[in-house]
């Protein structure tokens, strides 16, 4: 008797028991189930919810495998143990053993964690409730440790998980339910409730935070930390020593300070090409989200072009980064590619994707230039959205619903 | 006056076991059915009582809400038993056939010179009204209400669907005379559709109007012609006939005899010679599946119409009222060893995620009654517009039905839809819901609450 009927005779068993939602995501994970078809159609596509995570975790794996050997590499970095990268996307001093054992010993804790706090939750509610353990959190488990600093303390990024889970989804009623990103709402809620963990220049560099203070302190600032500051931190030749850090090549490869997985451009844009080839992200967010950034990004170099601000002013910093650069600093890609493009929190129609991803990338920009504070100000923008998409879909399906009225009254003039 | 419909929205689903274009005579089948159910809505009050001896036409029960609407033996014999379920509902009327078939004559008539009520008469009279149905609802039609316009597809293209072409060859005269006599019905047209390069009978039909249709499945549903030819608005109502049905009622009145003859296409990937017979409505479908054999009897699902629309009927029942074709396909009650994640070449997929029947366009796939999956809550959003070619947002749609929200339902063109327009969603919906269903209880809520 193999495995399968094995399974199958302890499905019967559990069948109608409480514990029968824990035993069936086990079972679900392992085997397709033999569920057929009982009303309407009897075919079925061979697509599921398993199936459609599985596709965004696959493309976020490039991100978290490049995350581990920058979280050394950083580390090295700044501990001047090693130089910089000297030979583009394939630099042997990035890619190297020593920068990888960092990582994995620094960010694998930061996913295990994730998933195993994340999942418990889930587990719980789905016994409590009596639904079946649903696959959303697949993807927002991948999603948390790639958005965070490397230090991030465990005991916070579980706290962090709990709530969001619990408040972010299921307290609307889970899966498909949720008004905000879920991911985003952990980030949120580290964000806000330990703001000196999740910004500054001390957390972003593994090490860091422990040394601040003793002699051997180091410290990484993001670019846009830099910018905020009204550092000249990005150019496109970066020299050593200098305020000019990082090239915008660093940039685009993702050699730079920051959240474990948002730094490399390079690699979420390869993620997100994966994502719209294989149909399951979104295309149209994608496009007028780099659009929106991109327009907003013109009006702020269009103002210091026209001499309204000064090198003077805090916002001019900001303002007067290239408007494309814009696209390879701080978490926007990763933003708009992996979190904006949640089908549930986003714009559910089409009309309503373009005005949605549009005014992500514009108020990112918006928020970035005009709140040095937080100068990451995809998250922000993102949540903001999440809460005006069903406002979007009204009117989009107004338009319909105008379009068929109009109709009637037509034919009954 | 012809008028070209192109359709781009939408997916063809190509299935192993199409019919071969030969028609056999089935095995004669003992026993006819005739299920109440079949009549979306209708509650049947009995005729002929358990044991009478009936002819073919002859009323077996009446409408409750209607007695003029009458509903007709197949065949002629006796009534072996009237299969009742929970709370004495009827499930089915039994007709044991004669040998020698007997005919109620209703008697020939000349459509032209008839009027409209008259041939309304005759049809409610001679139990061929329940083939005209209705928009919106998708229920046989209140003849108290006239028509603004009346739809017969004669295109179809649903997965492993009869081809009405090859079937309707040679029916010319009979088609010709129910069209005519549904002409005087409606102030309106008559509006025919066929394929775009199609040389069917309906093609030459006087009385009518006709369109050519292209494009992928639902090109020949009946609702995406109507939203392209004369929209439903609130209000108006449209009938709708198959044209295997015009010609029961074309031979109705031509010969004086209801005749519930049709031609019906054996297919789909479990049989074993998929071809065309020639049977009765309510036969037993043993006597057409088992006539051309199956492949791995134990295993099969056998469905009284097409695959995205039929009824199960499982191998020892009848041939649907309205159903043209019987389709066998493998059922799917087994598990797959890391199903949901493993790369997936033999079965269709609307999408890329490591499945890869993009890759092979014109394969023709052997899909099986698996759903691939877990019901889940609606997520993914933006794919069933690819295959939804109606103005009207499907997913809104379904949304407020679930929540039983008249208002909306009426806004976002409910008056529109039928449940076969909800199936291709329905195939491709990652969630696994049951759209029909959703769809089918929308409407009977709206014809309830509304009228």
């Amino acid at each position: 008797m193999g495995l399968k009927d094995k399974l199958h005779k302890l499905k019967l068993k559990y069948k109608g028991k409480k514990m029968a939602p824990a035993f069936n995501a086990i079972h679900t994970f392992l085997y397709l189930p033999n569920e057929t078809t009982h009303s309407g159609s009897h075919v079925r596509a061979a697509d599921d919810l398993k199936r459609t995570m599985n596709t965004v975790i696959m493309s976020l794996v490039p991100c978290l495998i490049f995350g581990m050997f920058n979280a050394g590499y950083q580390h090295h970095l700044a501990l001047g143990e090693i130089d910089a990268v000297s030979s583009g996307f394939l630099s042997p001093e990035f890619w190297s053993f020593d920068n990888l054992t960092v990582g994995l010993w620094k960010i694998l804790p930061l996913v295990v964690i994730s998933y195993g706090v994340g999942l418990a939750v889930e587990f719980v509610f789905a016994v409590i409730k009596g639904h079946e353990v649903e696959e959303g959190y697949l993807v927002t488990g991948m999603l948390v440790p790639l958005i965070v600093p490397v230090d991030t303390p465990l005991w916070m990024l579980a706290v962090a998980v709990v709530f969001g889970v619990v408040i972010g989804k299921e307290v609307f009623g889970g899966t498909g339910m949720n008004i905000l990103n879920p991911a985003l709402t952990i980030r949120a809620f580290l964000f806000f409730a330990y703001p000196t963990w999740m910004s500054g220049d001390k957390v972003w560099v593994h090490g860091a935070v422990e040394r601040a203070g003793t002699p051997d302190a180091i410290s990484g600032e993001t670019i846009l930390g830099g910018l905020a500051q009204g550092k000249e931190i990005i150019a496109e030749t970066a020299s050593r020593g200098s305020e000019v850090a990082y090239s915008v090549a660093d940039a685009f490869y993702g050699f730079v300070p920051g959240s474990v997985g948002e730094t490399s451009a390079l690699l979420i844009l390869l993620g997100g090409l994966f994502l719209i080839f294989s149909k399951i992200g979104s295309w149209r967010i994608m496009v007028s989200a780099v659009l929106g950034a991109l327009a907003m990004g013109l009006i702020f170099n269009g103002i210091v072009d026209a001499g309204w601000i000064d090198n003077g002013s805090k916002f001019y910093g900001l303002m007067s980064t290239e408007f494309w650069h814009h696209l390879i600093i701080g978490g926007f890609a990763f933003g708009v590619v992996f979190m904006a493009t949640d089908p549930v929190t986003a714009s559910q129609t089409n009309k309503g994707k373009w005005i949605y991803g549009f005014l992500i990338g514009f108020i990112s920009i918006l928020i970035r230039v005009f709140n040095p504070a937080y100068p990451e100000g995809v998250m922000l923008a993102i949540l903001l959205m999440n809460v005006f998409a069903p406002t979007i879909d009204h009117y989009v399906v107004q338009g319909n619903v105008k379009k068929r009225m109009k109709r009637l009254k037509l034919k009954t003039a | 006056m012809s008028k070209d419909i192109r359709i781009r929205k939408g997916l063809d689903i190509k299935l192993v076991g199409e019919a071969e274009k030969t028609t056999v005579e089935a095995t004669r089948s003992n026993v006819f059915a005739i299920k109440p159910d079949d009549f979306h809505g209708i509650i049947p009050k009995v005729i002929a009582k358990q044991g009478t001896e009936v002819k073919a036409g002859e009323p077996l029960f009446h409408s409750k809400s209607n007695e003029k609407m009458l509903f007709p033996s197949p065949v002629s014999g006796e009534i072996v038993e009237i299969v009742r379920g929970a709370k004495r509902k009827i499930l089915a009327f039994k007709i044991l056939a004669d040998k020698e078939q007997q005919y109620v004559d209703f008697g020939a008539k000349d459509v032209n010179a008839m009027s409209g009520e008259e041939i309304k008469a005759h049809l409610l009279s001679s139990g061929c009204w329940p083939f005209v149905k209705q928009r919106p609802y998708d229920v046989i039609a209140n003849p108290d209400v006239a028509p603004k316009a009346i739809f017969i597809s004669g295109y179809a293209t649903a997965p492993l669907s009869t081809d009405k072409d090859y079937v309707l060859a040679g029916k010319e005269n009979e088609l010709q005379a129910a069209v005519t006599a549904l002409s005087k019905l409606t102030e309106g047209q008559v509006h025919i559709s066929v394929g775009k390069n199609s040389n069917s009978p309906l093609t030459g039909l006087n009385n009518s109007t006709l369109h050519k249709v292209s494009g992928p499945h639902p090109a020949g549903n009946a609702s995406v012609q109507i939203a392209k030819i004369d929209p439903i608005n609130k209000g108006e109502v449209v009938w709708v006939v198959s044209p295997q049905d015009l010609v029961v009622i074309g031979e109705l009145f031509l010969t004086g005899k209801f005749n519930a003859e049709r031609t019906i296409a054996l297919a789909g990937a479990s049989v074993k010679n998929a071809r065309y017979y020639k049977t009765k409505i309510g036969a037993e479908v043993s006597s057409v599946v088992y006539h051309s054999g199956v492949h791995d009897e134990a295993n099969i699902r056998v469905i009284s119409g097409d695959v995205l629309t039929g009824e199960n009927v499982r191998p020892d029942g009848h041939l649907g009222y309205y159903h043209d074709s019987i389709t066998v396909i493998p059922e799917g009650d087994d598990y797959e060893f890391f199903g949901w994640n493993k790369p997936i070449f033999n079965k269709i997929s609307p999408s890329r995620a490591l499945t890869f029947s993009w890759l092979f366009p014109n394969k023709k796939y052997n899909l099986n009654t698996n759903t691939n999956g877990e019901h889940r809550a609606f997520v993914v959003t933006g794919s069933y517009e690819n295959v939804f070619p109606l103005d009207i947002y499907p997913l809104q749609l379904l949304k407020a039905c679930m929540v039983n929200d008249l208002d909306a339902m009426e806004q976002l063109g409910m008056y529109e839809v039928a449940p076969e327009d909800f199936a291709l969603t329905e195939f491709v919906c990652v969630s696994k819901q049951p759209h029909q269903q959703i769809i089918r209880e929308g409407l009977d809520l709206m014809l309830k609450e509304i009228g």
